[in-house]
């Protein structure tokens, strides 16, 4: 169940150019978060931003109490967000939302972000115990690049790309999985794969695309404007074969099956 | 708290405090984060007849002090509501108030006789002022005949008090509400979203995927404060505020413009200890003037 409480900043860094990284305390929330799900913050007391900010939970310390947000400042709220400081404490809705169902038995685990979409796999990669467990960075350009060394200290099979070819290989995160499925991934792993994928729509269709095409198993997290969070407003949904589904509570994460994705 | 005791439309309520419809669900998830009990009553989220699947996404924008939703009225109608909502809303004393919205008069007379069944429905809401639907909603509110015809037709299919749930999207709503209180109505609340447009400039298209929504928030205050206002000098009825209530203070103004209780909407999305810091507040201000009952507020600017 989600609470509502007044949150600690414990730590508040800026790790890119519009990035932060901001460490919350919260006994609660790290202790009964999943990865994938979210927190809903309120950046303001004023009424201009009026709504909360949902974001992902990047990574849970259980052990230290506390959960880290990445986030990159894209509006009046993000940016007032940014200027809070350590000692300061933020109002928090959470955890919400269905996180990703996390397959142990699977051999094979690939994590695609896309731009900020990188934030949730973090505590995925740390919640998995495979050694096959691939990681696909993707983004507009080297200065956007996120969380590198993070999963590096996990994994020694990270691979950048840009979309302008400044960093890493050259091209769409998309096409940098489907490479890496055909060319390095046995087909007798598919049935044996998972992919964990997060980011903008448009990357989101074409990693699920790849995945039916492939017979792989994949999970996208969804985004959509919201309100409440909490699943009364009917606000953030999103077509699926069961209907409109709720991106807050019956997502974010849904089986990329069961996305209407022309929709 | 007795001095913040209430009776609407002869429903006693602890206190003039209750949740908008289609901001509070059936109390489900709020109950995660609130006790249901420490509110005046719960207003449902609109009720239909059939499911009813809303509107396509994007759904909401925000706004400057505000937000637009164009939900669409998306439930699972009311074989759904009597056979899995209301077990849950009956752990709770708390009085309910079933919001109904029909695409015909005879869909409401359907709805009110059907929940007219239900012990633990103490009234009946009428959304004669949804902007997102294209058929019944909005257009039975913004013409006095017709939101006239749905009150006394509802009013004759159950013995349940009837509220009118005004939309502001129209030229004098002391037309519509004097209608509303001649046609039986027990109680008019107000105000419903208004109208809106936001247009994303980069894309140039609407932000919102039925191109105009309903406003909401403290940016429509000041609409509502003076929609109580002028209705309450033309009708003897109740009237139950609504539109951008955040605090304590903003319920004052309403009761002060002739509002006899009050309901939290878009507040509940940003955060859900309004409801229940509202009365404290409301409890604070009493303290503050000498006031022994919140009552004496009630339409105290003329």
């Amino acid at each position: 169940m989600p609470i509502q409480e007044k949150c600690r900043i414990l730590d508040h860094q800026k790790v890119g150019p519009k990035h932060f990284k901001l460490t919350l305390a919260s006994k609660y929330i790290s202790t009964h978060a999943q990865p994938g799900q979210f927190v809903n913050v309120k950046c303001s007391d004023s009424y201009d931003p009026l709504l909360r900010r949902p974001l992902s939970l990047h990574r849970i310390a259980r052990e230290h109490e506390s959960f880290e947000l990445l986030y990159e400042i894209i509006g009046k709220g993000t940016k007032l967000l940014s200027a809070y400081s350590v000692g300061e404490e933020l109002d928090v809705l959470g955890p919400l939302g269905k996180g990703f169902s996390i397959d142990q038995n699977k051999k094979v685990a690939m994590l695609v972000g896309g731009g900020m979409g990188i934030a949730p796999l973090l505590s995925i990669a740390n919640n998995l115990k495979t050694k096959a467990l691939y990681v696909f960075i993707g983004s507009k350009t080297s200065t956007a690049v996120l969380c590198e060394s993070d999963f590096k200290q996990i994994t020694d099979q990270v691979l950048i790309s840009t979309d302008d070819g400044s960093y890493g290989k050259k091209g769409l995160v998309s096409d940098i999985l489907l490479n890496f499925i055909e060319n390095d991934l046995g087909a007798l792993e598919f049935g044996q794969a998972t992919i964990y994928a997060c980011g903008p729509r448009a990357m989101l269709q074409a990693i699920a695309d790849i995945s039916f095409q492939k017979q792989i198993d994949c999970q996208v997290s969804m985004e959509q404007q919201m309100a409440c969070g909490i699943g009364t407003c009917l606000g953030c949904v999103i077509k699926t074969n069961a209907g409109y589904q709720k991106v807050c509570d019956e997502g974010p994460v849904f089986d990329a099956r069961e996305i209407l994705w022309k929709d | 708290m007795e001095r913040l005791a209430a009776e609407i439309v002869g429903i006693k309520m602890k206190n003039p405090v209750m949740v908008a419809s289609g901001t509070f669900g059936y109390g489900e998830e709020a109950a995660n984060f609130i006790d249901l009990d420490k509110l005046g009553a719960i207003i449902t989220k609109t009720i239909t007849l059939k499911p009813r699947e809303g509107n396509p996404p994007p759904r909401i924008v925000e706004t400057a002090a505000g937000m637009l939703n164009s939900i669409g009225l998306q439930n699972k109608g009311v074989k759904d509501f009597i056979e899995k909502r209301l077990p849950f809303l009956s752990r709770f004393k708390t009085p309910i108030i079933a919001n109904i919205a029909g695409e015909t008069i005879e869909e409401y007379v359907e709805l009110a006789k059907i929940l007219n069944q239900e012990p633990l429905v103490k009234g009946i809401e009428l959304n004669i002022s949804c902007p997102n639907v294209k058929k019944g909603g909005m257009q039975f509110g913004v013409d006095a005949d017709c939101a006239g015809e749905v009150v006394r037709s509802t009013k004759k299919a159950s013995s349940l008090p009837v509220i009118a749930k005004l939309s502001p999207n129209v030229t004098d709503i002391t037309l519509i509400a004097k209608a509303v209180e001649a046609a039986g109505a027990d109680a008019i609340s107000l105000i419903n979203t208004l109208l809106g447009m936001s247009i994303d400039i980069e894309r140039a298209q609407s932000r919102l995927g039925t191109m105009t929504g309903g406003l909401s928030g403290p940016a429509i205050k000041p609409i509502a404060v003076r929609m109580v206002w002028q209705v309450a000098q033309v009708v003897k009825i109740p009237i139950i505020g609504c539109g951008g209530i955040m605090h304590g203070e903003d319920a004052i103004e309403f009761f002060m413009a002739g509002a006899s209780a009050v309901q939290v909407g878009t507040a509940n999305f940003v955060d859900t200890q309004v409801p229940l810091r509202l009365a404290e507040e409301i409890l604070t201000y009493l303290d503050q003037h000498q006031i022994d009952h919140y009552k004496k507020l009630i339409g105290k600017v003329k």
